[in-house]
């Protein structure tokens, strides 16, 4: 009893990184069509942020990380995006391979920069501790997520800039007649959910160490959240991520850790019978 | 008389296209490079190199049918790939271990053999289920994705978190599969020692004329009515169900037959290399090969495999000149590839697009 008590930190926890991750995935995948796989590079970007922030900010580097590692990530989305994806609009299977590439230089870059052995961050003293089952630094990194899709969908719905965005999301040409410059709200995306992902990075240094291919741990089940819950949705993002997070800690506690991906493959697979489009679905009379 | 009777129009006897020779022409010079030339000219090293790359290629046949041919971006092919190797990796360590324990279950304590492994001991078992085991878990993967038309971009998530888990899988089941390790070791291969010059040679000749049939089986299965309908599948999905055909049957038959041929080539790699383990079969080599697909030239089957070949050459040497640069340069070369030359080296040699 106490065993599944003790899981639920950890599965709502690993559910709320894989949301900051997954957030920003969906929101290019259901608006450009981009299937970004550098994207975990930019998790890895933001916790290296946080690691080299300690020489300034001691125990306390994740705090002043947090928005430096969103303008960090959120700039090299940018200038991805503005490089090269945006000459690959509406081709998601290229992409992907595209994207990959980067990753790969992406990875290389922080090894010949950082050293290939792991690094740690550590955590600040007040986040040691723990409140009831929930230890201090899982909970901190639930309320970051609450947090930060809380000011996401403020944004998308209340300002301006987030009403246009959920315009080019719904339909682009449409979006574009009425006068509203998609490019740059393309770029605004990218910013937006890249930054996310360096959020994602800081708040992984509270749980584990730092290495070069930290992204790639989360990046698979960032897309698996991306596709069970649905293109662009943020409410099906944030269910399909806890659970994921919930089933992923739980499978791995009732069977063990080689078994639990397999289930929760499977467990996908079975949904999308189901649900072939998500959780939750754009409606649109296009056909594909 | 009366006025003759105009001859009805008789319906022209469709033109029949001369039959295009170079296709076969090259298709005959590359098998004679490969069966007689190579054989003479490399060192065993090097032949034993090039069966590795081969076996690649017959993966990333799989790959350009499946993706070039059929549009379904596969990330997963490693899977198949890994089924194919265990299957034959397991046969080869019952047959060296005898009467006893693999080494390796040995060593993580296992006492007795399990019993996935017994029936492995029969060679006609082992190679039945190095094609069975591939194409039917990608057959009830197809059969379950395709129905639903999930496609695109999900379908090529799907299979990476499949590959994914698969090497978690492995790697957790030490007793079972060798963990990280894999399996290696191996002596015998069918009553020969398989480090001998002699059985690698062999194992060259039996890799080279399995690429060549697979290739023209490929190649045929392109030409046929099945290969147009897959094309059209690929191109316009819809329309071909409004024709009254079912993509998803259209899509779950090549996925299978990637699959089968990615298993095929794992059960030769195992031999020829050695080693079958978790970290052949993940994400990132299931990638590359895609890679390799895409710089050869996803649109010809040759390109897949050319580009195969080429990348593996391109790996060892530069893995052995400059290993750090290595990384950078693959994914420029990517980057570059899919940037500017989508349809891959084949792309500048060809002068139409017959496929695309």
């Amino acid at each position: 009893m106490e065993g599944i008590l003790n899981q639920l930190p950890i599965g709502l926890s690993i559910g709320a990184v894989l949301l900051l991750i997954a957030l920003g995935l969906t929101f290019t995948f259901g608006q450009m069509g981009v299937i970004n796989m550098a994207h975990g590079e930019f998790i890895m970007a933001g916790a290296y942020t946080a690691y080299l922030l300690q020489d300034f900010a001691g125990r306390n580097a994740v705090l002043v990380a947090l928005p430096v590692a969103f303008l960090v990530a959120g700039l090299m989305g940018l200038i991805l995006e503005r490089t090269a994806i945006r000459h690959f609009y509406g081709r998601p299977l290229d992409t992907l391979l595209l994207t990959w590439g980067v990753s790969l230089v992406l990875q290389q870059v922080a090894r010949d920069l950082f050293g290939a052995p792991n690094v740690q961050v550590l955590s600040p003293t007040w986040l040691q501790g723990a409140l009831g089952p929930m230890p201090y630094n899982r909970l901190f990194i639930l309320l970051l997520a609450v947090g930060s899709v809380v000011a996401i969908w403020v944004y998308m719905n209340r300002s301006a800039q987030g009403r246009r965005m959920q315009a080019v999301m719904q339909n682009r040409q449409l979006a574009a007649t009425s006068g509203i410059n998609t490019g740059r709200v393309d770029q605004r995306t990218f910013f937006i959910g890249s930054g996310l992902a360096g959020i994602a990075g800081v708040a992984l240094t509270l749980i584990g160490p730092v290495g070069p291919t930290l992204g790639t741990y989360y990046i698979v089940d960032a897309f698996l959240v991306v596709v069970a819950g649905g293109l662009g949705q943020l409410r099906g993002a944030v269910i399909a991520a806890l659970a994921l997070g919930l089933l992923n800690s739980y499978a791995e506690f009732w069977t063990n850790a080689s078994l639990a991906k397999v289930i929760v493959f499977a467990v996908i697979i079975a949904f999308l019978q189901f649900r072939p489009q998500g959780l939750f679905v754009l409606r649109s009379r296009a056909l594909t | 008389m009366t006025a003759t009777l105009e001859k009805p129009p008789v319906a022209e006897a469709p033109v029949k296209e001369p039959r295009d020779w170079r296709g076969p022409a090259l298709f005959a010079l590359v098998a004679v490079i490969g069966l007689v030339v190579m054989p003479l000219v490399l060192e065993p090293f090097r032949l034993g190199l090039l069966a590795k790359y081969l076996t690649y290629a017959i993966v990333a046949l799989g790959i350009g049918l499946a993706w070039g041919q059929g549009g379904m971006l596969t990330l997963g092919q490693g899977v198949f790939f890994g089924l194919g190797g265990y299957a034959m990796g397991m046969h080869l360590k019952l047959n060296d271990a005898g009467d006893g324990l693999p080494d390796f279950m040995v060593w993580s304590g296992v006492e007795t053999l399990p019993a996935l492994w017994e029936p492995f001991r029969n060679p006609v078992f082992a190679i039945a289920m190095v094609v069975v085991v591939p194409g039917a878990v990608a057959w009830l993967l197809g059969t379950l994705v395709f129905r639903q038309r999930v496609r695109g971009a999900y379908f090529a998530i799907l299979t990476q978190a499949l590959a994914a888990a698969m090497v978690i899988l492995l790697v957790g089941q030490q007793g079972l599969t060798g963990g990280t390790n894999g399996l290696t070791n191996f002596f015998e291969f069918f009553g020969r020692d398989v480090a001998a010059d002699s059985t690698q040679r062999g194992l060259y000749f039996t890799v080279a004329i399995v690429l060549g049939v697979l290739f023209v089986g490929a190649w045929q299965l392109q030409r046929s009515r099945f290969g147009r309908l897959l094309l059209a599948v690929r191109d316009g999905e819809d329309r071909v169900r409004f024709l009254g055909y079912n993509p998803a049957t259209v899509k779950t038959i090549t996925f299978t037959i990637s699959a089968v041929m990615a298993g095929i080539a794992g059960a030769l790699f195992v031999p020829v290399v050695g080693i079958i383990s978790p970290a052949l079969l993940g994400v990132v080599p299931s990638l590359e090969l895609v890679v390799a697909v895409a710089v050869g030239g996803r649109f010809a089957l040759a390109g897949a495999v050319l580009g195969a070949v080429l990348m593996g050459y391109a790996k060892t040497y530069f893995s052995e000149e400059l290993p750090d640069a290595w990384l950078y340069l693959q994914g420029a070369l990517f980057i570059l590839v899919i940037g500017l030359a989508p349809k891959g080296i084949i792309g500048f040699f060809r002068r139409k697009d017959v496929a695309a």
